[in-house]
């Protein structure tokens, strides 16, 4: 415990010792032409980031769009379901094309209808689960925190998504969403997490972009290197 | 010549005739240029994003000491126990004790360049511990028994032949040499292994002083698997990597990713703020962060490169730099190669042994203009020769210029010396080139010289003047 407590005075005497001396702001090599002011204090960042950060539209018709258009090209499988009756629908088409044995799953209101729905034994996380029996199942459904239609992305966490195991575990995660769950940007996105969450946050956020993918072998672009090799997001 | 300056040699000269090697890295990095271009155009300012992230950076690590505490404080109110290192060899005793507490067999690790740094997985297997690499890439290289060729993309000097070769031998399966079936005989390993696994060990790519998280990000979903069932979960990190508030990582997530991989967001980027806590389905008993300086204080207290410590290790500056490209990422010895290599580990591990990778470098900027957090790379390479020559002169090289200098400044000397070098051109012709050429060793081996004019620029301007 000493050693412990004395290193952490050690480093931190040697970081207020190095930092006596100031060191110059980062200043602009060349000027910035899209920005005439001066350049933007790092406190209004949240602000102003959005102004750099990829373009949104501002309705939500085209928010839906790009997030539609962004989920595309990272090869995820965006559904958006009028109803409930066509949701249902989506998801017996999955269990039946792909011929699902078992799922795993969380409570919630989306995830319950939806486990009702396939009339599957279910692998439910909520008071604990056996990892070998889940990571024979065929898919994992959850729910999610929010979708992002900058990225085309959704956000899970621990303490709302059923753990940190079953969005990534499974072969095929499916995500049931609802429309009014889409944000706009990533400032966005931080903002709704912080209003939701703090102080007391979960102990795992992930912001879920895409399936699992690696481009280690030749760069070459395969899906489902560790995590799902499929992501379906149906938004009712 | 140090050791490591002559190995550095050797090595470049080989890989940079090696025109196999080369069309590999081209091919590899021309795909990521083309993508990256794209994603950066989807900004509405990159330019002004560049400048907003280097301002938070600066404002990071100039107040290091506060961010730090503030971290330490909120990870420690959620149950995350905290150990601060000064050197590598102490993070490796304390992992290595974390995972003797645990009575621990097996150890799953993501990607973390910082345990590369300490040499982590070679301590643990001297402790008697299996540590085994989930990243693809990095798994690739464990069994090569190789480091990591490039900071993000760890094997992409090899090809999908030389990794079949490799299942083949050391796992007995690989079915083709297509990259998705390759892909799938190490995804059927290691998901044993996360399973069996008695202890998960991350790198981290951010953390956050304000709400007490750290953030890693990656595309494989490794990391989150490594995170997710090991009973004991421990995260490496240098002091380096905090960011002031959560939405600094709305900025710095896109922009590590477009830097790095041309993309907008990778798959996976996640911030974790304790172990499993209660109400939550799973996640580690107990959750370990290691806090690492390892000479990081030393590039702080230099005002002048302090910068450099904004790095996110991105990678982007060895994907443009004209000699990364052609002498590979294994030759410059260091964890970390290219331009920000050549930077840093002189100050990280001596400037006597490491000095000559300040001028692996052409200086033409590539790399200070890749930067997503803009630090002066190429200035800090000139910095680091300007270093190098002060505390380590070279007299030989001092005494030539001196010559120089008395024969430059004298107009008589000079003229002398030009027809010295007119007259004596014939005969170096004879030999050119040949291991009897006086001038092989630093100018013919490799290049043409060129012949001398009969007539000077001076004879010329005067002919000129009196016609």
């Amino acid at each position: 415990m000493n050693i412990i407590m004395s290193e952490r005075e050690n480093i931190l005497g040697r970081i207020r010792e190095a930092l006596k001396v100031p060191a110059p702001r980062p200043k602009s090599h060349t000027r910035i032409a899209d920005d005439p002011t001066t350049s933007p204090a790092a406190e209004d960042t949240p602000q102003t980031a959005r102004e750099w950060l990829p373009f949104v539209g501002a309705s939500a018709e085209e928010r839906l769009a790009l997030f539609a258009k962004n989920a595309a090209s990272l090869k995820a499988d965006f559904q958006l379901l009028a109803s409930r009756d066509e949701l249902k629908a989506a998801l017996l088409k999955l269990r039946d094309g792909e011929k699902w044995q078992r799922v795993a799953s969380h409570g919630g209101e989306l995830t319950d209808f939806a486990c009702q729905t396939l009339g599957l034994p279910v692998t439910l996380t909520d008071r604990g689960y056996d990892v070998n029996e889940m990571e024979k199942c065929d898919a994992g459904i959850t729910e999610c925190d929010l979708l992002v239609a900058q990225t085309g992305g959704v956000a899970v966490t621990s303490r709302s998504t059923g753990g940190r195991a079953l969005t990534v575990l499974p072969p095929h995660h499916v995500v049931i969403a609802r429309r009014d769950q889409l944000v706009a940007d990533l400032p966005a996105a931080f903002a709704f997490l912080q209003q939701k969450y703090a102080p007391n946050f979960p102990s795992m956020i992930s912001f879920i972009t895409g399936p699992s993918r690696t481009g280690d072998i030749e760069r070459i672009l395969v899906l489902g290197a560790h995590g799902p090799k499929k992501l379906t997001i149906l938004c009712v | 010549m140090s050791r490591s300056a002559a190995q550095f040699k050797t090595q470049a000269n080989e890989k940079a005739r090696d025109l196999r090697h080369r069309q590999v890295i081209r091919t590899a990095l021309h795909g990521y240029e083309i993508v990256r271009d794209k994603c950066k155009d989807s900004f509405q300012s990159w330019e002004s994003a560049r400048q907003a992230a280097a301002e938070i950076k600066w404002e990071a690590v100039n107040h290091l000491d506060t961010h730090l505490e503030a971290l330490v404080a909120k990870l420690e109110a959620r149950g995350t126990k905290v150990h601060w290192a000064s050197t590598g060899a102490q993070a490796c005793e304390i992992i290595a004790q974390i995972l003797r507490d645990k009575k621990a067999h097996l150890m799953i690790k993501s990607k973390s360049m910082t345990s590369e740094e300490i040499h982590l997985n070679d301590a643990l297997e001297k402790a008697g511990f299996t540590v085994v690499e989930s990243d693809l890439g990095e798994f690739i290289m464990q069994l090569r028994h190789e480091p990591p060729y490039h900071i993000v993309f760890p094997s992409m000097n090899l090809t999908r032949g030389e990794i079949k070769d490799l299942f083949q031998r050391e796992l007995g399966d690989a079915p083709s040499d297509s990259p998705e079936e390759l892909t799938m005989v190490a995804r059927r390993f290691l998901r044993k292994k996360y399973i069996a696994a008695d202890v998960g060990l991350t790198g981290a790519n951010f953390a956050i002083a304000e709400t007490g998280m750290i953030s890693v990000t990656e595309n494989e979903g490794n990391s989150r698997l490594t995170s997710a069932l090991p009973k004991t979960m421990i995260t490496l990190i240098g002091i380096e990597k905090v960011l002031p508030r959560m939405a600094d990582l709305a900025l710095f997530l896109p922009m590590l990713a477009t830097a790095g991989a041309g993309q907008m967001m990778t798959g996976y980027n996640t911030m974790y703020s304790g172990p499993r806590q209660p109400g939550e389905a799973d996640g580690p008993e107990e959750w370990h962060v290691v806090l690492l300086d390892n000479r990081r204080t030393e590039l702080l207290a230099d005002a002048e490169q302090r910068d450099s410590l904004h790095c996110i290790r991105c990678g982007s500056c060895l994907n443009v730099c004209p000699v990364f490209r052609n002498i590979g990422g294994h030759s410059y010895g260091t964890t970390y190669p290219g331009p920000i290599g050549a930077v840093i580990t002189p100050h990280l591990l001596g400037l006597k042994e490491w000095k000559h990778l300040c001028n692996a470098s052409s200086l033409c900027e590539a790399c200070s203009e890749a930067c997503p957090v803009k630090i002066d790379l190429h200035h800090h390479l000139l910095q680091n020769r300007r270093n190098a020559a002060l505390a380590l002169p070279a007299h030989c090289e001092q005494l030539a210029y001196k010559i120089f200098g008395i024969i430059a400044n004298e107009p008589k000397f000079w003229w002398l010396a030009k027809k010295i070098g007119w007259l004596t051109q014939p005969l170096h012709r004879l030999v050119n080139g040949s291991v009897l050429d006086p001038v092989r060793p630093f100018w013919t081996k490799t290049r043409d010289l060129a012949p001398m004019p009969r007539e000077s620029f001076k004879d010329w301007w005067k002919k000129r003047k009196s016609n």
